[in-house]
């Protein structure tokens, strides 16, 4: 198979994210799906507040944490190799792929020199980012999503509109209808353990007789050669024991220099993500099947993927995007993503921390909208377990989207391609009015006594409310009038003590 | 308990003889009245305010925009204007934010900047923090609740700062609303470039705070308030929020003088 250069422009997810608008106004306007996400979101905040009960532990270990994942990104090329080498020493394979294709080939790859026709997937959002599953597909082989989240969306012919909770969006009678649409002899209940008991029923078949298991991986322990997969369902344990080939997606970014470092970011993923102080399943994939083991693969690769990681690697201040453990409580505290859910997105990434790594996924030219889509309320940053500055990280984008053509001080892709020229000369004029007070004051003056000329309807501002009024006069000139009737008085007083006195 | 972010903790001075006032752009251009409001107040606890002239705005819109070079110039215009040792109150949080918390980054090359950001004090802060002032409530009894701007209220502490104060006053009655802690959907050029997302957003806030029953809410963000009262104005409702600066100074004069302003 030749691996043709991933061109991000052509991507599914580069055309939806350029569309971010639309998509805004079409899921703005749905009040199912609002409030889904506004009921779903409240009950995740609200069990992360209660895994956290202590602010003072909670503060220690984000600080920890995030040193962690700093060490970590600072050794990242060493650390890669090192993995490499303790994986393959445990008889785990691994390739490196530069592009979402290159991952898709090399994948391809590997199930067809088995003869795989069936594949079972644990949920990986990095095999959502290479939209592996219409890859596999066109291929004629079988990929079942089998997250119960996942499979929801793959039955829906959705992607995932939250990392951890792919189905967030749709609520238990949205699913009994799909799950009545899709699955033969299902009797209509909304009844939720009976709708997740339909959905394993399913998923058992194929776990039996799958060909290939493909899952992600959270944390990639450099020191042992380990892949550690965190999980819930048992789907995952499922896919990496049961097929015979079972193959991991990570980004590099998931590399941890040692087992130590795990514990730490486990306690705070979980807690963060689901309010769980620790999951069903924690899986610790070390090597494949051994002789006198009676399951397991007989073979365990892994695909290391970059696809534009290395680019926000490259500088110091965008690196720190790379810290995140995919928790999603930047989401689920994000008033954005609940209004507007994670499909508005168009990218595979939603939320806060899509808005920071998608751009450098997909190339600013199909993102630049994500950035601005934040009103920098704060709220992603702090909760973020790794501390990742979020808002200082929109604002650098903001930057990186509107730099002039000839600044060439990074080399984001797509750099520059948000700057209107209309709106360049307006923050220059505004510049230059506010950079002189002489200017400013006299601007001031005038829009004050024409405020009666003053527009009633300002664009979408006053859609929802009325426009601002100014005042009869500005702050600067009440208190220069009132310091003028002070300094009389004062003058005023003296002369009367003065008279007094004499 | 919430995560509580430490950022804004640091140390306060002695009360001082003088002070900056920072006016802001809006309070200047649409609501001057909380600027004398705040001038008065401070005056009332033995504390000169000084006003300079040549202020303008703090940069936040551009800074936010992403156009640096242009919130750079004007953000230098700004420190030039503050040349004395003393403390510089600002009535807005969000500026505040930018002035001690931003301008860090954007002026890094200048020297003297740390110094200039150690003088910046948010309005409720500088109250609670540095004049540690006790409140004597001279009005009648009422419910109220507080916004606090995000910036303001994740950058400087304000939601602590603007609760303490209210809290002193003991015929006001403070009502927590839904959803306190989430964004009035303001947020600057973000209201314009995305404002069907800004709209459901300030649609949910004034709901929550209509709902909370109150006569007014408080705020230290003239940011938040233009957005959250527009909207409050537009759906004709009865309810809006008033500057902490405006309602101390109310609240702590007697009747009287309030009526011979």
């Amino acid at each position: 198979m030749a691996a043709e250069q991933f061109d991000p422009n052509e991507s599914k997810y580069a055309a939806s994210a350029r569309a971010f608008r639309d998509n805004v106004s079409r899921d703005l306007g749905n009040d199912e799906l609002r409030d889904n996400f506004r009921g779903a979101m409240d009950y995740l905040m609200d069990k992360r507040t209660k895994a956290f009960v202590d602010g003072d532990e909670l503060e220690t270990l984000r600080e920890q944490c995030k040193l962690i994942k700093q060490r970590c990104l600072l050794k990242l090329p060493h650390l890669l190799e090192q993995l490499e080498e303790n994986l393959q020493a445990n008889g785990i394979q691994v390739h490196w792929a530069e592009t979402i294709t290159d991952a898709n080939d090399i994948i391809a790859q590997l199930i067809t020199e088995k003869n795989g026709k069936t594949v079972v997937k644990g949920k990986s959002m990095v095999s959502e980012e290479t939209a592996l599953n219409d890859y596999l597909e066109e291929r004629d082989i079988e990929c079942l999503e089998s997250d119960m989240g996942e499979y929801i969306v793959q039955l829906a012919n959705e992607h995932p509109s939250h990392i951890i909770m792919p189905a967030i969006h749709q609520n238990k009678k949205q699913v009994a209808d799909l799950f009545a649409d899709n699955i033969e002899g299902f009797k209509h209940t909304t009844d939720v353990d009976a709708l997740i008991g339909e959905g394993r029923r399913v998923l058992r078949e194929k776990f039996c007789n799958a060909d290939v298991g493909i899952t992600g991986v959270n944390f990639a322990v450099a020191e042992t050669g380990t892949l550690c997969l965190v999980e819930n369902e048992g789907n995952g344990r499922m896919c990496t024991t049961v097929p015979d080939l079972h193959i991991a997606i990570t980004g590099i970014e998931k590399v941890v220099e040692f087992l130590d470092d795990v514990p730490p970011l486990l306690s705070l993923l979980t807690r963060s993500a689901t309010g769980q102080l620790i999951s069903t399943y924690f899986n610790m994939i070390s090597h494949p099947r051994q002789n006198d083991e009676k399951d397991g693969p007989q073979e365990v690769h892994l695909v290391l993927l970059d696809n534009g990681r290395s680019q926000a690697f490259a500088d110091e201040e965008l690196r720190q995007t790379l810290q995140c453990i995919r928790c999603g409580a930047c989401m689920n505290h994000c008033p954005v993503y609940t209004r507007i859910g994670g499909h508005a997105y168009g990218t595979v990434y939603p939320g806060p921390i899509g808005k920071i790594i998608s751009p450098h996924m997909l190339g600013l030219e199909a993102t630049n909208n994500l950035p601005t889509a934040s009103s920098l309320c704060g709220a992603c940053g702090e909760v973020c377990p790794v501390k990742i500055p979020i808002p200082k990280l929109l604002l650098r984008l903001r930057k990186e989207s509107v730099k002039p053509a000839n600044d060439e001080t990074t080399v984001m892709k797509g750099e520059g391609s948000g700057r209107k020229k209309i709106e360049a000369v307006i923050w220059q004029g505004w510049s230059l009015m506010h950079k002189y007070a002489l200017i400013y004051n006299t601007s001031m003056w005038f829009a004050t006594r024409l405020r009666k000329l003053m527009p009633k309807k300002v664009g979408v501002w006053t859609s929802v409310r009325t426009a601002p009024k100014l005042a009869p006069k500005t702050l600067h000139e009440k208190i220069k009038a009132r310091n003028k009737t002070r300094s009389a008085q004062q003058q005023n007083t003296i002369a009367t003590q003065n008279i007094g006195g004499k | 308990m919430s995560t509580l972010n430490t950022q804004h903790l640091r140390n306060y001075p002695a009360k001082p003889a003088q002070v900056y006032l920072y006016g802001t752009c809006l309070a200047d251009s649409l609501f001057p009245d909380s600027g004398i409001d705040a001038i008065e107040f401070l005056e009332q606890q033995g504390v000169e305010v000084i006003y300079p002239q040549g202020q303008t705005c703090c940069g936040q819109p551009a800074y936010n925009s992403g156009y640096q070079d242009e919130a750079k110039a004007v953000a230098l215009a700004q420190v030039a204007q503050f040349p004395k040792n003393i403390p510089i109150v600002i009535i807005s949080g969000s500026c505040g934010g930018m002035m001690r918390h931003h301008y860090p980054d954007l002026l890094k090359d200048e020297a003297g900047i740390t110094e200039f950001c150690d003088r910046i004090f948010e309005f409720t802060e500088f109250l609670v923090h540095v004049l540690k002032i006790k409140l004597d409530d001279k009005g009648e009894p009422e419910k109220v609740a507080l916004h606090t701007s995000c910036a303001a209220r994740r950058e400087m502490g304000v939601h602590i700062t603007g609760r303490a104060l209210i809290d002193q006053l003991d015929n006001v009655e403070l009502i927590n609303h839904n959803y306190e802690s989430e964004c009035c959907g303001f947020g600057g050029t973000f209201s314009v470039k995305h404002g069907d997302i800004s709209g459901a957003m300030v649609k949910d806030k004034t709901k929550n705070l209509v709902n909370a029953d109150v006569v007014r809410f408080i705020s230290a963000d003239w940011g938040c308030m233009m957005n959250i009262n527009g909207a409050l104005e537009y759906q004709k409702q009865s309810l809006r929020g008033e500057h902490i600066a405006s309602y101390l100074l109310k609240r702590t004069q007697n009747h009287a003088s309030e009526q011979g302003e």
